[in-house]
C-alpha cells in the first residue's frame, strides 16, 4: 500500500527530517517493499532478540563520579553559547503544519 | 643498512635493530600519503602530531624500551572514531569541523602502545553504504586501480576512455582504511562493521579484514550506526599483525557496558600444519544469486585445498540467509533513527542560522547537515517504529534476527568448527558502474554475504585470496565462533600462508626509496 500524505507528514516531524523530494518518498515506500519479505518468515513461538549478549549480565559500575569538571572542553564545539550555557532556540513552539511548512510534501 | 626482503618481513624488528627510525618511518608514509593523493584515502592527515608520536617513539627505542610490537607503528583510523583535537567528520556536513574532546577507547588503546596516528580516513557518510563513495569529501579510489596488475588486464573500450574514468571502488563503507593499508601508507587500520563495512573494502583491496566478535572490543568513542551489530574493524595487510591489533585492543572497558568481563589473553597465532582436525563448513545458502563464476571458483578451490590437506569439509545451511538482509535493513534503520537523533546542532556539530524556534532550528539542521541516504535511513527507520508498526516490522526483524543467530549455532554445535564464504559476489566495479545504482540497492547487494555474522555477533575475517581476470583482489570469508579469534585467525593464516597472495604493484611516483622498502613490508608483526 502507499503510505498517505498524513504518515509522510507525521514521519517528518517525528524524525526532524525532510523527504526534500519525490525520490525521497520513493526511496521510502522501496524501503517498506523491501521490508515486506519478513512476512514470509514463520516466527511462531520465537522470541525477539535485543542483543547477542543477551546470556551475559551487562556491566554496571559503581555510582561514583569518576570524571567531570569538562565544562570548557564540552563548549568548546558548541556554536551558540552563553557563559556555562547552550543557547536554544525558544523550545514548546511546534514545527508549522503542513501547509505552512516548506516542504516537498505540500504539493502532495 | 640492508633489510631482509621478500614478502613478509618485520617492521618492529627492523624498529628494533634501528634498521629505521619511528621518524623516518613516520615520514615515508606522510610522503607516501602526499603522494597518493588521488586515492582520496584521507580525510585528515595529522602531520605534526604524527611527527611528535614518532620523535616520542625514536626516544624510546634509543632507550631500548619500546612499549610493544605496536610502538612507532603508523596507523590510521576511519573518521567515525573519536580522536582528541582531530578533527572528527563522518565524512559528513554535520560534522564538518567538530574536534572531539576524547579518544574513543581503541584509538587511545593504540596510542598507548606507542602507534602513530597519521589522520583520519575516508567513509560513506555515517559509515552508511558499500562503496565508500557517499561521503561529502568524495569517493575513495582504489589502489588496485592503479597497479600493474590490474593495467596489463584493462583494455580501454574506447580511445577517449582513460585511467581516470576507469578506476574501481574500494567498497565500503571503510574504504579509506582499506585503501590506505593498502597503498602502505599505513602499517594497520582501523575500521568500523556493522554489515560488513571492514570486509567488504578488505576484500576489494586485497587486504586483511577482521570483523571481532561483537562485545570483545569497546565501541567506546565509535560513532555509533547500529549499537547492537557495531564492531570496530581491524584492516592490515597480515593476518599475524591483525592478531597483533586484537591483542591491544581486545578487552573489557569500563566504559562500555556492552563489551564482555571475561578476561581477554592477547595471544601469537601458531603456524599449523596439520589440519586434520578440523571441520570446515560450506554454507549452501552462500552460493546467493549473483556470485560470479570467478568467486565461486575461488571458493571451490579454497574447498579443494582443505580437503587435499585433510581437513573435514561438509555442506551446511543457514536456512535463514536469505532473510538476513531484509531483517538488517529493518533493524538497522529503526537503531540509525534513534542514533542519529542526537544530531541536533546544540551542542556540537553544525548548526543551522534558523532560530525561530528549537524543532525548527533541529529540522534546518538535519535537513542541511544530512545527504540523501543518512535522511533517507532515519525515515524508514522512523517509519519502522511506528505504533502501527512497531509488531510487524521491528519486533518481526527481531524475532527473524534470533532465526539466523540460531542456525550458526545449530551448525557450530554440529561439529563445524569455521564456516568458508565468499566475502563479496564480485571483484570491485568501475565507479561509473557502481553508481548507477542507488546506495540502498547497492548495500542490499553488496552486504548479502558478510551481514548475517553482524546479526550474530560472531568474528569473521576476509583473507585476500587471488586476483580476478580483471586483475582485482578477491578474498574469503571465514566465520568463527563467538569468542573463538584465536581459533579463527589461526585457520585464517594457515589459508593465507597457502594461497600466497601477490603483492600489489602499485605504480606512484616515489620520492624517496630507502624507507620505502620497510613501507612495502606485509606486516609489522
Amino acid at each position: 500500500q502507499e503510505v498517505t500524505v498524513e504518515v509522510l507528514d507525521h514521519l517528518e516531524r517525528l524524525a526532524l527530517v525532510d523527504f526534500r523530494d519525490a525520490e525521497g518518498v520513493e526511496r521510502l515506500q522501496k524501503a517498506i517493499g523491501f521490508a515486506d519479505q519478513l512476512r514470509e518468515v514463520n516466527t511462531d513461538g520465537v522470541e525477539p532478540m535485543d542483543s547477542v549478549l543477551e546470556d551475559r549480565c551487562l556491566y554496571l559500575r559503581g555510582d561514583d563520579v569518576t570524571e567531570g569538571n569538562c565544562t570548557n572542553e564540552l563548549l568548546k564545539n558548541a556554536r551558540e553559547k552563553v557563559e556555562e550555557y547552550f543557547v536554544a532556540p525558544p523550545g514548546n513552539i511546534p514545527l508549522p503544519k503542513l501547509e505552512e511548512r516548506e516542504t516537498f510534501l505540500q504539493g502532495s | 643498512a640492508a633489510v631482509k626482503g621478500g614478502l613478509r618481513f618485520q617492521v618492529s624488528a627492523a624498529l628494533k635493530e634501528g634498521h629505521v627510525t619511528p621518524t623516518e618511518l613516520c615520514q615515508s608514509c606522510l610522503s607516501l600519503i602526499k603522494s597518493t593523493k588521488f586515492l582520496n584515502a584521507y580525510i585528515t592527515v595529522a602531520e605534526e602530531t604524527a611527527l611528535k608520536q614518532a620523535e616520542e617513539s625514536e626516544k624510546r627505542y634509543r632507550r631500548g624500551q619500546p612499549l610493544g610490537v605496536l610502538d612507532g607503528i603508523p596507523i590510521a583510523v576511519k573518521d567515525n572514531f573519536n580522536t582528541a583535537g582531530i578533527e572528527t567528520t563522518c565524512a559528513s556536513n554535520m560534522l564538518k569541523g567538530y574536534i572531539p574532546p576524547y579518544n574513543a577507547t581503541v584509538v587511545q588503546k593504540l596510542l598507548d602502545q606507542g602507534a602513530v596516528l597519521l589522520g583520519k580516513t575516508n567513509l560513506d557518510e555515517f559509515a552508511m553504504g558499500s562503496g565508500s563513495t557517499d561521503g561529502v569529501f568524495g569517493p575513495v579510489r582504489n589502489p588496485w586501480s592503479y597497479s600493474r596488475q590490474y593495467k596489463e588486464k584493462s583494455v580501454p573500450k574506447s580511445p577517449s576512455e582513460d585511467e581516470e574514468s576507469n578506476w574501481v571502488i574500494t567498497g565500503g563503507s571503510s574504504g579509506g582504511s582499506a585503501a590506505a593499508v593498502s597503498s602502505f601508507t599505513c602499517f594497520a587500520a582501523l575500521g568500523s562493521d556493522t554489515g560488513g563495512s571492514t570486509r567488504n573494502p578488505a576484500a576489494h583491496c586485497g587486504v586483511v579484514g577482521l570483523k571481532p566478535t561483537y562485545g570483545l572490543i569497546s565501541r567506546h568513542g565509535l560513532i555509533p550506526l547500529v549499537n547492537s551489530m557495531d564492531v570496530p574493524g581491524i584492516l592490515t595487510r597480515c593476518v599475524d599483525d591483525a592478531a597483533a591489533v586484537l591483542g591491544s585492543l581486545a578487552g573489557h572497558d569500563p566504559k562500555d557496558s556492552t563489551t564482555i568481563q571475561d578476561n581477554f589473553k592477547p595471544f601469537e597465532l601458531p603456524n599449523l600444519t596439520d589440519v586434520s582436525k578440523l571441520s570446515i563448513g560450506i554454507p549452501k545458502e552462500y552460493c546467493a544469486p549473483g556470485l560470479s563464476s570467478e568467486i565461486l571458483a575461488f571458493w571451490s578451490k579454497a574447498t579443494d585445498l582443505f580437503k587435499s590437506a585433510g581437513a573435514k569439509v561438509i555442506e551446511v545451511s543457514l536456512p535463514h540467509t536469505r532473510y538476513s538482509i531484509v531483517c538488517y535493513h529493518v533493524l538497522c534503520t529503526a537503531e540509525v533513527a534513534s542514533n542519529m537523533a542526537r544530531f541536533d546542532g546544540l551542542e556540537y556539530g553544525h548548526r543551522s542560522d534558523v532560530n525561530k524556534s528549537t524543532e525548527s532550528m533541529y529540522a534546518a539542521t538535519r535537513r542541511e547537515g544530512f545527504n540523501d541516504v543518512v535522511r533517507g535511513r532515519i525515515l524508514s527507520g522512523n517509519y519502522f517504529l511506528l505504533k502501527q508498526n512497531y509488531e510487524k516490522y521491528f519486533i518481526k526483524a527481531q524475532k527473524v534476527r534470533r532465526l539466523i543467530a540460531n542456525d550458526f549455532v545449530k551448525v557450530f554445535g554440529s561439529g563445524v568448527d569455521i564456516l568458508l564464504t565468499p566475502t563479496t559476489l564480485s571483484d570491485a566495479v568501475p565507479y561509473m558502474e557502481f553508481i548507477k545504482e542507488d546506495n540502498r540497492t547497492r548495500s542490499a547487494q553488496d552486504d548479502i554475504l558478510t551481514q548475517a555474522a553482524n546479526m550474530a555477533g560472531l568474528p569473521a575475517i576476509n583473507v585476500p585470496t587471488g586476483l580476478s581476470e580483471r586483475g582485482l583482489p578477491v578474498g574469503l570469508q571465514f566465520i568463527g565462533q563467538s569468542f573463538q579469534e584465536k581459533q579463527l585467525l589461526t585457520v585464517a593464516k594457515w589459508f593465507e600462508k597457502q594461497v600466497k597472495f601477490p603483492m600489489i604493484q602499485l605504480e606512484v611516483k616515489r620520492h624517496d626509496h630507502s624507507a620505502f622498502q620497510h613501507q612495502k613490508s606485509a606486516s609489522f608483526s
